[in-house]
């Protein structure tokens, strides 16, 4: 026996062209038609909340109590609300509110779920079941809602506050879905060659464990925020976020209440932006999780 | 030793030396999972230790002990004069790059999100091993060229390789830290048989070349005679025989070894026609609760009931060879 190091060294001329991660991913991603509609929705909702002064006719936060209650059309694309506001303007500025109070509050869920759910699977003992997971447990025993309506009652008002809350409340999502991931992932050989190497803990859990176990987390990150649309809407359509007179897309429909037979529009187009906002993230972050499943490899 | 010479002169003197090391897994409220239990036995300077068993005997469970992925339940490791699981800081340091590992799964053991050259350098980069990138680099490249790859391998990903290939990254990677002593954990088992013997052939090689010690771990006897100057066979966490390479396949002493050897076909047809196997019946019992007396009794074909309660004894019978010697051994 000789060793045919040569004949299988010349094999890997035949291995398809080196193809990048990313080029890989958008080929199985862009073969979703959805997933491509979310995108566009996601991307418009963007380049909105980037280019509102430029899109929106006038100041959102102006009023002319000579122009109230006008239809679309006569008051502006999209009418005008019960204070003389533009409520097309309004729309346009409140995907800067929706979509800045939502990646924040996923951004907090982020910072303090991750690591959080990293350390509790990785180290497992008595801080992962003793600790944090009696304390996911406690917290996920309520609705999500109503604990980000419970902390922001207690924080108090306002749209700062309403992010930290909504925050806090998708914690434990984040917190269990990285601890599954993490402990699947820590029984792999990988880790445990980088043990017999002698990589440190730290080093561990950054080089392999968390790289690792990013796929599902960045799906949950993208529903998430679709998510917290839906929940600053909510918060200050009670009156725990925004402020009335602050363009955001909930606490609009707050005050288009008492008008929802007499002025459709001041609820109906707000409305619309929560419903094509969260489908847009929602569709998005399916295609995500479709195209980073491996049984869609190809 | 005749067969050391080849392999690069085992001198005789004991690399490592495991002593009644036992692992013991907790399975629920006071039940262990006696993965190992009570293994002693000397590693040579420069040779190939065998370790072979079926499935779930534990001889993995050594391996990984071995190089301290496990805290041992009893008994020591002793390595150069020092019990390795005591080892810290420093210590702990150097046999993190004297003792290194290949593992069974070419796919599962290298990160899949790591370009190879990162994968084979991650050693060096622990240890310090390279003062500038350009050094980084140019040892990597070597690294692959010893294992049979070419330096343009070091910017892929493991999923653009084949499984022999995959298992080159890795033993380039346990290299890289420039180890005296290997676990080679079924190193060749998820390969095919051709691509099996060219990584045999490469371990051959790199052992001559780098006076390497290996423990190598296999349930395939013959992938294990052919690699191996000594081989231990083990049985649900025991060991049941251990002698040299030639002697232990010339002269099995054991029921089990008998058995083991009795399944390994000759490439013969004629004398494969012949050939008497013993079969054993039954399925291993759980390590959970393993049978009392001999361990092997339950399937083995002498058994009398003497066996539940006479404990075999593990002794020299002849130069070299060890068995776990009970009535049927004399």
């Amino acid at each position: 026996m000789s060793e045919a190091v040569t004949a299988e060294g010349s094999q890997t001329q035949t291995i398809r062209p080196r193809e990048r991660r990313l080029a890989g991913f958008w080929r199985r991603f862009k073969r979703n038609r959805l997933a491509l509609v979310g995108l566009v929705i996601v991307g418009i909702m963007l380049l909105t909340a980037a280019l509102a002064p430029l899109i929106a006719p006038s100041d959102p936060q102006a009023q002319d109590y000579a122009l109230t209650l006008q239809p679309p059309g006569v008051g502006g694309l999209m009418g005008t609300d019960s204070l003389g506001g533009d409520v097309f303007s309004r729309v346009v500025f409140g995907a800067r509110i929706s979509l800045i109070s939502s990646l924040i509050s996923v951004g907090i869920a982020l910072l303090i779920g991750v690591p959080v759910g990293l350390t509790a699977g990785y180290f497992r003992g008595i801080w992962d079941e003793w600790i944090v997971m009696r304390v996911v447990d406690s917290l996920q025993a309520f609705p999500f809602l109503i604990l980000a309506l419970v902390i922001a009652a207690i924080l108090g008002g306002g749209l700062g506050y309403a992010m930290i809350a909504i925050g806090i409340g998708f914690i434990p999502a984040f917190v269990r879905i990285t601890r599954a991931q993490v402990l699947t992932v820590r029984s792999l050989d990988y880790v445990d060659a980088a043990r017999a190497i002698g990589t440190g803990h730290v080093g561990i859990m950054l080089r392999h464990v968390l790289p690792n176990s990013l796929p599902p987390l960045l799906v949950q990150t993208t529903l998430a925020v679709g998510y917290a649309i839906i929940a600053e809407a909510t918060l200050s359509f009670l009156g725990l976020g925004a402020e009335p007179g602050q363009p955001s897309w909930g606490s609009m429909l707050f005050q288009a209440q008492s008008y929802l037979t007499t002025a459709w529009w001041m609820a109906f187009f707000p409305g619309m932006a929560i419903f094509f906002a969260v489908l847009g993230f929602n569709l998005l972050g399916d295609g995500v999780r479709e195209a980073l499943d491996p049984r869609t490899y190809d | 030793m005749t067969r050391g010479a080849e392999n690069g002169a085992p001198n005789g003197q004991a690399l490592l030396q495991v002593k009644d090391l036992k692992k013991h897994f907790q399975v629920g409220r006071g039940t262990a999972l006696k993965a190992v239990d009570g293994i002693s036995l000397e590693i040579k300077k420069g040779e190939t230790f065998g370790l072979v068993g079926e499935s779930g005997c534990g001889k993995s469970t050594v391996g990984r002990t071995l190089v301290r992925l496990y805290e041992p339940s009893g008994g020591q490791v002793v390595y150069g004069g020092r019990d390795i699981h005591q080892a810290k800081g420093e210590e702990a340091r150097i046999l993190n790059r004297k003792m290194q590992m290949v593992f069974q799964d070419p796919q599962a053991s290298l990160n899949p999100r790591m370009v190879v050259g990162d994968i084979v350098a991650e050693g060096i980069d622990i240890h310090g091993l390279a003062e500038s990138r350009k050094e980084r680099q140019d040892a990597v490249h070597e690294l692959l060229e010893t294992v049979g790859l070419n330096k343009e391998h070091a910017n892929r990903y493991p999923h653009e390789f084949s499984g022999g290939q995959r298992q080159r990254i890795g033993v380039a990677r346990a290299l890289a830290v420039d180890p005296d002593f290997i676990v080679a954990d079924e190193p060749v088992s998820a390969l095919d048989v051709s691509i099996q013997a060219q990584v045999i052939n490469l371990m051959k090689r790199l052992q001559r070349e780098r006076d390497l010690t290996y423990l190598f771990i296999s349930h395939d006897l013959s992938v294990v005679k052919y690699i191996s100057d000594r081989v231990g066979v083990m049985y649900l966490g025991v060991m049941v025989e251990m002698a040299p390479s030639d002697e232990l396949y010339a002269n099995p002493m054991h029921p089990y070894t008998q058995a083991l050897l009795s399944a390994v076909p000759v490439p013969d047809p004629d004398v494969e026609m012949e050939r008497e196997r013993i079969v054993l019946e039954g399925d291993v019992p759980s390590p959970v609760n393993p049978p009392s007396g001999c361990r092997f009794r339950t399937r083995c074909p002498y058994a009398t009931e003497a066996c539940a309660h006479e404990e075999p004894v593990w002794r020299e019978v002849s130069p070299e060879h060890w068995v776990a010697a009970c009535h049927c051994i004399d």
